[in-house]
């Protein structure tokens, strides 16, 4: 079982785009972990800090006490695995030699019989056993969801994290990968954090309930009864939705509304509230110039008749050029 | 939380619970195991009959490439002469022919197809795209201009007979210093190492093109028979070391680097999940492939396919893993440079069709058929 401590978290392409601020999360138990929250507001980001292959701008990142950022790749590997949400390999390779590269950690040169019965035994779990010659660019989106599922199994790291596991999934392998995912991390006392969209497999299979909200910050941890509440819900998705208590699993059970289509979504930098950067033309005479409420379209209006001035002289130039090339 | 165990968990189904009850216990007299085990290895063993059967047809073809000539030699009466010369007991008169003459381009063709096939694979892999290949990054604009220097302005007073090979390897290099310094500053990732490549590729071609609008024709005949690249530019066995050496070196560093090379293939993502670091990797191996192709086209000039199409072929009999793909590829390289430019030699003879036009010529419909005939998408 490994520690997981998030600590002051921001992260950002570049300062004035930060992503996410102030991220605060301690994992000490084992169980499944569900990261929901809208599109954009910084899920992928966050479990990709705690796996290294980004870096935060600032805060720590705790792994049984030991900085991520000071740690080679190679050991963060052995105790982190990651399934992307999305892989494409450009040269594919048959199925059982794309999940062996799962076990790249564990293997030398060539394959040992072990690691075959590793990748075989998580084969059959995922009821693909019949693909392993394969190949892997041949299969079908959701194969290649379970076999890129299976690639993280067979690592056996301490804490798996999944970026959206049951994409591309029918219902039946929705509620399946899941399920074992949610029995996986019991059994073998694991850290398996996804990040999932849909809201009752979430409130179903979930130990933990991560729920993020714009702009880029936790808005509540906790056992799915406690976060997936109606006003919890509202806030973070903007959408009405109505909970109901499913008696004979014990779990609540969401019926969504309808969507409260209001302002734009909030992309301000969530470190000091500063909006979006966007793209604006220069201002040509300054501010003032122009009666405020026309002063927009004025400007779009010089900068054309700019562009459109400058024109004959380009035209003239062209024209010049091919003159001296053709004399 | 978590401390009840999967059997009294309130929401596992029993079907769940005994699908990973037996993933996590051992494997037990399973027949599909066995099967599958079965097929994977032979899946392998098909992979090492096909690097086999490679170094087969490299003997053969040596052989047969030193009996092709003005003067025709024995097939077996070549290895005879060999044998002899290394054991100092030079009797036959053809010694000089077969040692000094063919020989040479011979083993010049093999390590060159070597070579830049395993460039091709490598740059392939590293840059997950297949119409990659050794030149991608610049190496053959950069030589290229090298060379035209050398052969232009009249540098052989300075660095003796040598000035084309010496200009075109130190210009070679510099499209992958650029790379490397530039990675200092963004991420290497596929994309951007293309585009650069391109970038690099326009200014050296426009600096080469201003050169040749002020040389002679006769300068320019040689520019462009360097520039189609061919192994009548190999001048004996002075042209080897070097490139030996450097080719040598680079396989089998590829060779340990293979099995990265196969996690890199997943995504960037993904193999620095699994402790690789994938911007570090990429460019140690356009380093390594700068500096092999620029060993082999200084001495040859630009030879073309191989690098681009041989990783292909040899993907289509062995599949994509590299730690198979690099020496079948190294080594099936070898004998298609050596066989097409035996065939240049005998098919207009007594001219000498350079290397690069008959591997286009015969190798490009060959790879056309290829590509049309196959159902599965190897990529």
């Amino acid at each position: 079982m490994t520690d997981i401590v998030i600590k002051d978290v921001d992260f950002g392409y570049s300062e004035d785009r930060i992503v996410l601020h102030d991220i605060n999360l301690e994992i000490h138990e084992p169980g499944l972990y569900c990261i929901i929250g809208p599109n954009g507001v910084g899920k992928s980001t966050m479990v990709k800090c705690v796996s290294k292959i980004i870096e935060p701008l600032r805060g720590q990142v705790l792994l049984d006490g030991e900085d991520v950022a000071k740690m080679h790749h190679k050991d963060v590997a052995k105790k982190v695995g990651f399934v992307p949400a999305f892989s494409q390999d450009a040269f594919s390779m048959s199925v059982i030699n794309t999940i062996l590269i799962g076990r790249y950690n564990h293997q030398k040169w060539g394959s040992r019989q072990k690691d075959l019965e590793m990748v075989y035994k998580t084969m059959k779990l995922l009821h693909i056993e019949n693909l392993g010659m394969r190949n892997y660019n041949a299969l079908s989106a959701g194969q290649h969801q379970k076999v890129s599922i299976a690639r993280g199994l067979v690592q056996e790291p301490a804490v798996l994290i999944l970026d959206e596991p049951t994409a591309n999934l029918d219902v039946k392998y929705q509620v399946y990968v899941m399920e074992m995912l949610r029995a996986i991390a019991i059994e073998k006392g694991m850290v398996i954090m996804t990040i999932c969209h849909d809201l009752n497999i979430t409130a179903k299979y979930a130990h933990q309930v991560i729920m993020l909200a714009r702009p880029g910050r936790i808005h509540a941890v906790g056992p799915p009864d406690e976060v997936l509440t109606e006003e919890n819900i509202r806030e973070v998705y903007g959408i009405n939705c109505r909970i109901v208590r499913d008696e004979e699993m014990d779990i609540p059970y969401i019926i969504l509304g309808s969507a409260i289509m209001g302002a734009a979504e909030d992309y301000r930098n969530p470190s000091n509230g500063a909006p979006a950067p966007s793209f604006t033309l220069p201002l040509i005479y300054g501010e003032g110039v122009y009666p405020s409420n026309i002063n927009a379209n004025i400007q779009y209006i010089v900068w054309i008749q700019i562009v459109w001035g400058i024109s004959p002289f380009i035209n003239t130039f062209k024209n010049t050029r091919k003159d001296c090339l053709y004399r | 939380m978590t401390d009840n165990t999967i059997e009294n968990d309130r929401i596992l189904s029993s079907d769940v619970v005994s699908s990973v009850k037996e993933w996590s216990s051992d494997l037990s007299g399973d027949s599909g195991f066995s099967e599958t085990v079965k097929t994977f290895n032979s899946s392998i063993k098909f992979k090492v009959l096909f690097i086999l059967a490679s170094v087969a047809i490299i003997i053969i073809a040596t052989s047969y490439a030193v009996t092709v000539g003005a003067l025709s030699i024995g097939f077996l009466e070549v290895y005879e002469i060999i044998f002899d010369h290394l054991t100092g007991n030079i009797t036959s008169s053809f010694d000089y022919i077969v040692w000094n003459v063919r020989l040479p381009r011979v083993v010049a063709g093999i390590i060159g197809g070597a070579g830049l096939a395993v460039c091709g694979a490598i740059m392939q892999s590293v840059l997950k795209n297949p119409m990659a290949d050794p030149y991608t990054t610049g190496v053959s604009s950069g030589a290229m201009f090298g060379a035209t220097i050398g052969m232009t302005l009249g540098f052989a007073a300075a660095l003796g007979d040598n000035s084309v090979v010496i200009l075109a390897f130190i210009f070679s290099l510099v499209p992958t210093l650029v790379i490397a310094g530039m990675s200092k500053f963004a991420n290497t990732t596929p994309t951007t190492v293309i585009m650069a490549g391109i970038g690099i590729m326009y200014i050296f071609n426009a600096f080469t093109t201003v050169l040749m609008l002020n040389a002679d024709s006769s300068d320019l005949n040689r520019i462009f028979y360097w520039q189609t690249g061919s192994l009548s530019l190999i001048n004996g066995w002075s042209s080897i070391p070097v490139m030996f050496v450097l080719v040598a070196a680079g396989l089998v560093i590829s060779m340990f680097l293979s099995g990265k090379l196969n996690v890199l293939a997943t995504g960037d993502d993904s193999a620095k999940a699994l402790g690789i670091n994938a911007d570090r990797m990429r460019l140690i191996c356009l380093v390594l492939v700068g500096l092999v192709s620029a060993s082999i086209v200084s001495y040859t000039g630009l030879i073309g396919f191989v690098g681009l199409v041989c990783p292909h072929i040899v993907r289509m009999f062995i599949g994509a893993d590299n730690r198979y793909l690099i020496p079948a590829v190294a080594l099936f390289g070898g004998a298609l440079m050596l066989i097409a430019d035996v065939i240049g030699k005998v098919v207009i003879s007594p001219s000498v069709l350079p290397v690069g036009v008959v591997m286009s010529f015969i190798g490009g419909p060959v790879f056309l058929w290829m590509v049309l005939r196959r159902s599965d998408k190897a990529w």
